[in-house]
């Protein structure tokens, strides 16, 4: 007979055993099968034949002339990793400059209108990532809503070519992401005691030291969970680069994918992989470190 | 009527709304205070007297009239270009902000120097004993302890004056008491004019070198607490602040008819008017000096006594005597009650 105490225990495992099990297998399981690959040699088409080899690490950072085998940096891979970095923090930047207004405005609704503001956030997560970056398409392509109208207006004469561009990409993922931004900065606001901005102003302090001293310290917790929220997804971005920005301006993840599709080369996928994923720890890492030093209750 | 005042509200109004939903929420305000005076803003929610104190600290732009500091019309300034600070009533403390960090808030925004800053917050934190604290954050705070930070916080840039909205309402009754001492410490020791804002009128009488009676956007009266509590100028404010037995009655040429008979020898009135008594000026007497009386109800409250007396013809009025030793009138017994004509007051009706 075991005591209470051990049953207690024993009871808890036994009721974690199916999420710990869904874990395993469906996160952890994965990610050490791409861990291995990573470190084995490619397979003729696809695959991986099972030695042992450095190949793949070696060909994320440089690469061997083919005719006299000299290495130099792979300049082609350190671009896309370079677009995709900046890319993500233009798009986080984007939102947190669009997304700061809004959720402040939606916070100092009434309750009754607030909840309608909010729900009309949500709205876009009912429909596919997919169909959301075609309607932006339509509406930034050359015969598309933008301009058209440009041209009706006389503002310009030809179209500009936004699509398959840069720009293009950091539309259609401003656009996606914004909803990620918001919600964290409303509910930051939300719980924000707006007595201190006239505390603030009677204390001397103009309209942006208050803003800066006084309203961005305390919803810090809200703005790093946004700039998180955005910047790990659009680090990974696939659909809206694929869509958006033709094949020229690939990100990580369309570079991964094209590692396992055409590329044929599933250790370089698996190495470039790992790679995105110390990124986006790296910046969860940053997170836990910027939200926990401003904890009063640390 | 400008140098030797602080403030003064030249006839101020704030409406709110247009038209139908209009709401005046004070009517017409003149007053003037004086330098280094604590005055005390008093009336019952909804008075207006949050709103006045928000025109002066320029939270509020007052829809007409005008707000004068030492002289200088500040209606239109903002509040940051005011050298007025105020104790909120919530404190609004800056959480993120350790309590010296709070303190120097001000100065650290009027641009002093770093040296400037240290100093001021040593001193102000010395004035409200608070030194030990200076590293903690707010929410490490009590209660009593936040307030004495946010009085420290209004206090750092020394203000020409200091609002108070009513900073003493979230303290239990005996840190209310010692609160009290401390803020009358705090004025005469800084000699900043402070306005207070208070419903509380024990706390206004305890306090105050003037209190301005409020009630529905109006200013009923001023004067010191003697002038408010012993010649209130109408029955509301007579009734607002302390207990006060009001009687109905008819003027003559020999006194105040307040029941067929039963004339009290108040002159120089005539026709109707509202006789208003203090209970503590009530003395009970043996049957015959005096009204004729019958005590209705005997309720004892240690240091005093209340009675509640029916006088001849039915009117009733409550009397406060000190306790004492030996027999104390009780229920149904017959008594005499005397009052004092000089401590009546006549109620304009």
């Amino acid at each position: 007979m075991s005591g209470p105490g051990r049953s207690k225990a024993a009871n808890g495992w036994l009721l974690s055993a199916p999420a710990l099990l869904l874990l395993l297998v469906a996160a952890s399981g994965p990610l050490l099968i791409v861990a291995v690959y990573s470190f084995l040699e490619k397979g003729d088409y696809s695959g991986v034949r099972w030695i042992l080899s450095g190949e793949a690490w070696f060909r994320v950072l440089f690469e061997r002339d083919i005719f006299d085998g000299t290495v130099s940096l792979a300049d082609a891979n350190l671009s896309i990793f370079w677009r995709s970095v900046k890319l993500s923090l233009a798009t986080t930047f984007i939102t947190f400059a669009l997304g700061l207004p809004t959720a402040w405005f939606i916070a100092t609704r009434p309750p009754k209108a607030r909840a309608v503001w909010l729900f009309l956030i949500t709205i876009p997560f009912w429909t596919n990532l997919l169909i959301r970056t075609f309607a932006i398409m339509e509406v930034i392509r050359n015969q598309g809503l933008l301009n058209t109208f440009l041209i009706n207006l006389g503002v310009i004469s030809e179209p500009i070519q936004i699509l398959y561009t840069d720009t293009a990409v950091l539309i259609g993922m401003a656009y996606v992401y914004l909803p990620l931004m918001v919600l964290p900065l409303f509910a930051a606001i939300d719980r924000f005691d707006f007595k201190l901005i006239e505390a603030g102003y009677d204390l001397y302090a103009t309209r942006w030291r208050i803003l800066r001293s006084v309203v961005l310290p305390i919803i810090k917790p809200g703005i790093v969970a946004g700039c998180i929220l955005v910047f790990v997804p659009s680090l990974g971005a696939y659909v809206t680069p694929r869509v958006l920005g033709g094949g020229k301006n690939m990100m990580i993840g369309n570079f991964i994918e094209l590692q396992f599709g055409q590329g044929q080369n599933w250790p370089l996928g698996a190495a470039l992989s790992m790679v995105l994923l110390v990124i986006v720890m790296g910046a969860l890492l940053i997170y836990t470190r910027v939200s926990s030093r401003d904890d009063p209750h640390a | 009527m400008s140098e030797e005042h602080a403030v003064v509200a030249q006839n101020v109004g704030k409406v709110y709304g247009t038209g139908a939903a209009a709401f005046t929420a004070l009517g017409d305000i003149s007053i003037a205070i004086r330098k280094g005076e604590f005055f005390t803003l008093l009336g019952p929610s909804g008075c207006g007297k949050t709103t006045l104190l928000r025109c002066i600290a320029g939270f509020e732009t007052p829809t007409s009239g005008a707000i004068l500091l030492s002289g200088r019309d500040i209606t239109g300034v903002p509040p940051n270009q005011r050298p007025v600070n105020t104790v909120f009533q919530s404190y609004a403390l800056f959480p993120h902000l350790t309590v010296a960090e709070n303190v120097g808030f001000g100065l650290k925004m009027q641009g002093k120097s770093k040296a400037e800053i240290d100093a001021a917050v040593d001193r102000v934190l010395g004035l409200v004993k608070l030194e030990p604290f200076a590293t903690r954050l707010p929410a490490q705070l009590s209660g009593g302890q936040q307030q004495r930070v946010a009085l420290a916080r209004a206090l750092a840039p020394e203000p020409e004056v200091l609002l108070l909205d009513e900073p003493l309402s979230a303290l239990d009754l005996k840190l209310r008491k010692a609160m009290q001492v401390e803020l009358k410490r705090l004025q005469t020791e800084t000699g900043i004019t402070f306005i207070f804002v208070t419903h509380d009128q024990e706390e206004a009488l305890t306090m105050s070198d003037r209190i301005g009676v409020m009630s529905a956007g109006a200013l009923l009266q001023v004067g010191s607490p003697h002038e408010i509590y012993e010649k209130p100028v109408d029955r509301f404010v007579a009734d607002f602040i302390g207990e006060t037995n009001f009687l109905e009655g008819e003027a003559r040429a020999d006194g105040v008819e307040i029941a067929p008979g039963v004339v009290l020898p108040v002159t120089g009135h005539a026709g109707p008017v509202t006789l208003a008594v203090r209970p503590e000026q009530l003395r009970i007497g043996p049957p015959g000096e005096g009204l004729e009386a019958e005590v209705a109800e005997a309720v004892y409250m240690g240091t005093d006594t209340h009675f509640t007396l029916t006088l001849a013809g039915g009117p009733q009025v409550v009397a406060r005597v000190q306790s004492r030793a030996g027999p104390e009138p009780r229920v149904g017994d017959k008594v005499g009650v005397s009052i004092d004509a000089a401590a009546v007051q006549v109620l304009a009706e």
